[in-house]
């Protein structure tokens, strides 16, 4: 028995072995303030969202219509966020050719529905917040976390402009925009919160139904227990 | 209800299940399969994997039933489909989080079942062939398992497939053609995914439910092993024959595995509604990248329940160039179980019995089977590198292959060390 107990112990700690981490192992990122029951923050982010990065990238799977959940009204949703023709119940489609955009870019532009999922809310917010002046790239720009990345920095006439120091890698702000720091970081915040919501809307619904659905399993479980106590009174 | 009414509707029930009796053997199977297969009262822990696969299986089909409504099985349309179900079939995030997590909990279940049976010893006679069975269910579930793996036509599925497909070809003068052939292309391409369709929601399920029936009836012919290894039908009631130490199926052990169904469902639960992903082990982020055939990602990794067999792959290295060697291996990884009884030449079954040489030997085999499980998720330079003394080579490589010599040697060696080793005596009854 001996044996078996510690080869139970060996199949735990096999379950607590440390989880993969997304990926940019090594590159510093910082935490991205998610919090998908802030309906406000997730408001602004949207606005954010249609108004700087749906120019270039689509967010095919997402429809407008969605963020009724979020609190928006289908008013709210049509005078401020529906480009001419489009209607609430549309996807977050791009007029942009994906392949003149490549010959633009170098690349097309991805989508960004599940962008969160294949990058983690972590890495979007420092690429936001992370792009300074590199004189060697076509666009002029390039980002801490996304080496030689193909994107200008579209948000720079709010954030300003940052240089890198070779020595120290820190970014330093050398022409402010007509954000401060602060507000540009809570703006990219909330992009950020918005941009995880969208890639599982969701998400909520299933963190709440979650917690019943372990409540009635819990009172199952011991009532199970207590039944198979009983049918086994007589097993000796 | 009245009592009149009451003894009308009885011998309405008992007219109906005779008429059907006598067309069909409806009560004799119950009784032979349930109500009178005596199981030994014995079972611990353990015994509950088996009926929980049991349950993984039926989950699987009936949320694959439900995911192929929505599914699009094209590679300009796959992965969009899948994100459709997320968000816009109703309920459809969760019943695919529910067969995404049955998939990684199927192997969850099935090793432990599988452990079980070797620290009880149930592969030996007279069970070779519940074993036989359960080593095929095994190969058709990993079938099961790549197949779909390519379905949601993410980054992981495209090249995971790329690389395994690929295998293939390391086979000396038919392979580059045989992945041709299994590919329906040169590389993975929409052809790929129609036919990994049609083998994972039709050809597979349907022998792995044949194999799961003959695997049932070979283990209600001969009786289920027990934590003692002791064979129940040896003692058995004078006058009725049943055996002393058995019980009948049911209700004893179905409302004992209801217990077991209630507790798993906890865990399955909570992965389903707090960590769907779990970590990157069940559903890896790079996933959520649609396939592109241009773009090699700079990781490829199985999912987590490939990566032992993945890790003996990388350890051994290509002889004359080739990379069959690797393959072969790979494959023995997982054949090899199927050898287990005629590998065992041990005079008991069940490790309470065997003397310390086996459970070192099942203790090193464990630990090999973990760590190169471990190994096989992260890239092989993962530890840095030894120093020149050892031609710089990685140590993680050098890791995998002392542990892949290991757990090849628990196979190898079986004969030897299980006929060496001191055995208690099998007790007469069972020690509950």
């Amino acid at each position: 028995m001996k044996t078996i107990n510690n080869v139970k112990k060996l199949l735990l700690a096999a379950l607590m072995l440390p989880l993969m981490s997304v990926a940019n192992e090594g590159m510093h990122l910082d935490k991205a303030p998610v919090d998908a029951s802030n309906h406000e923050s997730l408001q602004r982010g949207a606005r954010t969202f249609v108004n700087y990065c749906l120019n270039c990238h689509s967010a095919n799977y997402m429809r407008y219509n969605r963020l009724l959940e979020i609190g928006l009204t289908e008013k709210q949703i049509k005078d401020n966020l529906l480009f001419a023709g489009e209607k609430v119940g549309d996807t977050m489609k791009v007029a942009m050719n994906k392949k003149e955009a490549a010959k633009w870019l170098g690349a097309a532009p991805p989508d960004l529905s599940v962008e969160v999922r294949a990058r983690g809310a972590d890495w979007v917010y420092s690429y936001l917040r992370g792009f300074y002046r590199d004189s060697s790239r076509p666009t002029g720009w390039n980002n801490t976390v996304f080496d030689k990345v193909g994107m200008p920095h579209v948000l720079y006439g709010l954030q300003g402009e940052q240089e890198l120091d070779h020595e120290t890698h820190e970014l330093k702000l050398v022409k402010p925009g007509s954000l401060s720091a602060e507000e540009y970081d809570v703006l990219v915040g909330d992009l950020t919160n918005f941009m995880a919501y969208m890639a599982e809307p969701a998400k909520q619904q299933r963190n709440q139904l979650g917690c019943f659905v372990l409540l009635f399993l819990s009172v199952l479980l011991v009532l199970t227990y207590k039944l198979k106590k009983a049918y086994w009174k007589d097993v000796h | 209800m009245t009592d009149k009414n009451k003894s009308k509707l009885c011998s309405v029930m008992n007219d109906t299940i005779n008429w059907v009796d006598a067309r069909f053997p409806l009560t004799s199977n119950i009784k032979a399969h349930l109500t009178e297969y005596y199981a030994p009262k014995n079972f611990n822990f353990w015994y509950f994997f088996g009926s929980l696969a049991l349950l993984v299986l039926v989950l699987q089909i009936v949320t694959g039933i439900f995911l192929t409504m929505h599914y699009k099985p094209d590679a300009d349309l796959a992965f969009g489909s899948v994100e459709y179900i997320m968000r816009d079939v109703p309920w459809g995030w969760l019943i695919r989080y529910m067969h995404s997590t049955g998939a990684s909990m199927f192997f969850v279940v099935v090793y432990l079942h599988m452990f079980r049976g070797l620290i009880y010893g149930s592969y030996r006679n007279p069970r070779e062939l519940i074993w036989l069975f359960g080593v095929a269910i095994f190969l058709a579930l990993m079938g099961e398992a790549f197949f779909g793996y390519l379905l949601p036509w993410g980054q992981m599925s495209y090249w995971g497939a790329q690389v395994i497909v690929n295998l293939f070809s390391a086979i000396p003068f038919i392979g580059p053609d045989v992945s041709e052939w299994l590919r329906g292309d040169y590389l993975v391409s929409d052809a790929t995914l129609n036919r990994f369709f049609a083998f994972h929601v039709i050809a597979l399920p349907f022998v792995l439910a044949g194999l799961v029936v003959a695997h049932l009836i070979a283990l209600h012919e001969v009786g289920s092993n027990n934590p003692d290894g002791v064979e129940i039908k040896k003692v058995k009631d004078k006058v009725t024959g049943i055996p002393l130490d058995g019980i009948p199926f049911h209700p004893y052990y179905t409302v004992k595995d209801l217990v077991g169904v209630a507790a798993f469902l906890m865990v399955f639960s909570a992965i389903i509604f707090f960590a769907p992903e779990m970590g990157g082990y069940f559903l890896e982020a790079n996933n959520f990248v649609p396939a592109d055939p241009l773009k090699t990602p700079a990781h490829i990794a199985p999912v987590w329940y490939f990566t032992p067999y993945y890790s003996i792959l990388r350890a051994v290295p290509p002889i004359l160039n080739s990379q069959f060697p690797g393959v072969a291996a790979m494959g023995l990884s997982v054949v090899a179980f199927a050898f287990l009884p005629w590998l065992d030449r041990s005079p008991v079954k069940s490790i309470r019995q065997r003397g310390a040489l086996y459970k070192r030997w099942l203790a090193a085999f464990v630990v090999s089977f973990l760590v190169l499980g471990y190994l096989g998720t992260v890239p092989s330079n993962v530890w840095g590198q030894f120093g020149a003394w050892l031609g710089g080579a990685d140590r993680a490589t050098v890791v995998a292959r002392i542990f892949t010599v290991v757990y090849f040697l628990f196979f190898i060696l079986m004969p030897w060390y299980t006929k060496k080793d001191k055995t208690k005596p099998v007790p007469e009854r069972v020690t509950g």
